[in-house]
């Protein structure tokens, strides 16, 4: 894979460095930056926060929590809904030179088919995440944490649209590849992972976060996505947004080597706006030939 | 690609960062009290306005040693002033943390990474209340740091202000160099500079004349107690403030979303992009899990 333009699921961009789903908000950014974000925008595919049906507030702090090489957070999926992302933040995020990707959430196939339906009706549209990492309010279970019932959901939505689905896999399983080919077996078109590893801190004796638990990120969780996206391109033939710690180019590298066709930046923008510019500047200097001659003296 | 413009401001009134990361050489750090003030030249930053924000972290060695600190920290800039080379800008620390230790511990020539200034800064006073005809500046501990460069700013406009300054103790008080010039009076619990008992005393014995309401505006920052005893004497007084709060925040520019402050009336604002600087009258209590510095 290289790090010139390249085709997603279908999508055509300029480079293969994305954000991951809730790592960089485009619209609060241009108000701290103004215009230049739209102007060097560093990503090749924005990729919305996840969006519910009805607005949520998102949890009580505190929210963060820092670890060594990496943090937890606890946000809560704060958003407006699907009625206020559509009406407001869709057409501001239309001004990003780049395609959209819409990540959405919901607890059961009903609601999801009202979302990814509303969601595809809209020319700025792209291509559609589904955030599995909910309950099923009729099963109880976690979807992302089953293939069948994955694979349950993406058959209820795939006739719905004819934009890419991209199922984003939970990390907090025994077996991803499993989940991941329940995806592609209910048609889903692409997958992405790492999510973040479920992670309590504590202090003083107490669960330091406000919901209790949050997800770890960082490079931390760098290995972790290695091996996970490794197995999953392992079972199944759809494409992979790989994740989880990326810093450098040559993080991205890796996990372009371990079978990701785009890579996506998360909390390494956290720490710099820009530092998806210049994990992909470090990825172009990256150069094949020369890194596999300087292996084989070995 | 292009640049963003020096200097340019967004909708209400704050000064816009570059966008990306920069780096920027310490030129001074030198003890006060019991905090640091530590100075870098920014040369391709534009002029902050008071109650804005940096993220900070030092070029070398973070992230190293036990793997802390990882995120960069969000300070206050205390003092800001365009040169030929660049802005120079003060900022306060106290060495609490592994984020703080490591850059209290930055010497001349040595680099500090930094993204801003973010977040809303204060209001001119006249915007805070139409009938101002002062400000009192109320600062705890290193919450003094935004309230300098304000001061400075409102002494400069010719508009009258006086300073109240709270300390804990002698080994956690500094910073005053900050305030040369300046109306200033003093609190410490511990008694050794000034009223014993808190800030928010003076305040209150400000507070009492009749007038207040209709001349006065308070600007306030200090840590969640001493903020949240500011908004209830300024709500039950009628007098108009702004608070500037703090949070822990991994990005500074509204991107992890873990600065949530809660507002009065339900939901949340993010501190970095919605604040730091905040009505007194938009919040319910300054008293937040979580908040203030550890």
């Amino acid at each position: 894979m290289s790090a010139g333009p390249t085709s997603f699921c279908g999508i055509e961009l300029a480079h293969p460095i994305i954000n991951a789903s809730g790592t960089f908000d485009a619209i609060a950014a241009r108000r701290a930056f103004g215009d230049a974000v739209v102007e060097r925008f560093p990503f090749s595919a924005y990729v919305s926060k996840t969006i519910t049906p009805a607005p949520r507030a998102g949890n009580p702090p505190p929210r963060l929590w820092e670890e060594p090489a990496a943090m937890v957070n606890s946000i809560g999926l704060p958003n407006k809904g699907a009625e206020g992302f559509l009406s407001t933040d869709l057409p501001a995020l239309a001004d990003l030179p780049v395609p959209l990707i819409v990540s959405v959430m919901a607890t059961s196939a009903e609601e999801f088919s009202g979302l990814v339906e509303a969601v595809s009706a809209r020319d700025e549209v792209a291509a559609i995440e589904l955030n599995v990492s909910c309950p099923n309010v009729h099963s109880g279970l976690i979807v992302g944490e089953q293939p069948s019932e994955t694979e349950a959901l993406l058959e209820a939505l795939r006739p719905l649209t004819a934009k890419p689905l991209i199922v984003k896999l939970t990390p907090n399983v025994a077996a991803p590849a499993s989940v991941a080919a329940g995806a592609e077996a209910g048609g889903a078109d692409a997958v992405s992972l790492i999510n973040t590893l479920k992670a309590r801190p504590m202090f003083a004796g107490k669960p330091w976060l406000g919901a209790g638990s949050g997800g770890l990120s960082g490079p931390a969780v760098r290995a972790v996505a290695l091996q996970q996206v490794s197995d999953v391109a392992a079972a199944v033939s759809i494409p992979i947004a790989g994740m989880g710690g990326v810093e450098s180019g040559s993080h991205a590298r890796d996990l372009l080597d371990v079978g990701a066709e785009v890579v996506a930046v998360g909390t390494a923008s956290f720490r710099d706006p820009l530092a998806a510019e210049r994990i992909l500047i470090e990825l172009r200097g990256l150069d094949p030939v020369a890194a596999s001659s300087a292996t084989s003296e070995l | 690609m292009a640049a963003s413009a020096q200097g340019e401001t967004g909708a209400d009134g704050r000064v816009l960062a570059p966008l990306g990361r920069r780096r920027s050489a310490v030129v001074a750090n030198s003890p006060s009290g019991g905090y640091t003030l530590l100075t870098a030249l920014d040369p391709d930053g534009p002029l902050p306005k008071a109650g804005q924000f940096y993220m900070l972290a030092a070029e070398h060695g973070w992230g190293g040693g036990g793997g802390r600190p990882f995120l960069p920290r969000a300070f206050s800039v205390a003092d800001a002033t365009a040169g030929e080379t660049g802005v120079r800008l003060t900022f306060v620390l106290e060495d609490v943390g592994p984020g703080t230790h490591e850059l209290a511990g930055l010497a001349e020539g040595d680099g500090l990474l930094l993204t801003g200034p973010l977040g809303r800064p204060f209001s001119p006073p006249r915007d805070v209340n139409p009938g101002a005809a002062g400000a009192i500046l109320v600062g705890g501990g290193i919450g003094l740091a935004p309230l300098a460069l304000l001061r400075r700013d409102l002494a400069a406009r010719g508009f009258p202000e006086r300073s109240l300054l709270g300390f804990r103790d002698e080994a956690h008080s500094g910073g005053l160099e900050l305030f040369r010039c300046s109306e200033l009076r003093l609190a410490s619990e511990d008694g050794h500079a000034g009223h014993r008992g808190y800030v928010t005393d003076l305040l209150a014995v400000m507070l009492e004349g009749d007038d207040a309401a209709a001349t006065a505006v308070v600007y306030a920052c200090g840590p969640p107690a001493m903020l949240e005893a500011v908004r209830a004497l300024c709500e039950e007084c009628g007098v108009a403030a702004e608070l500037a709060l703090e949070s822990p925040m991994a990005c500074g520019y509204g991107a992890c979303f873990g600065c949530a402050m809660p507002l009065r009336g339900g939901g949340y604002m993010r501190l970095c992009v919605d604040g730091p600087v905040v009505d007194a009258g938009a919040i319910e209590t300054a008293l937040v899990e979580g908040a203030g510095h550890r």
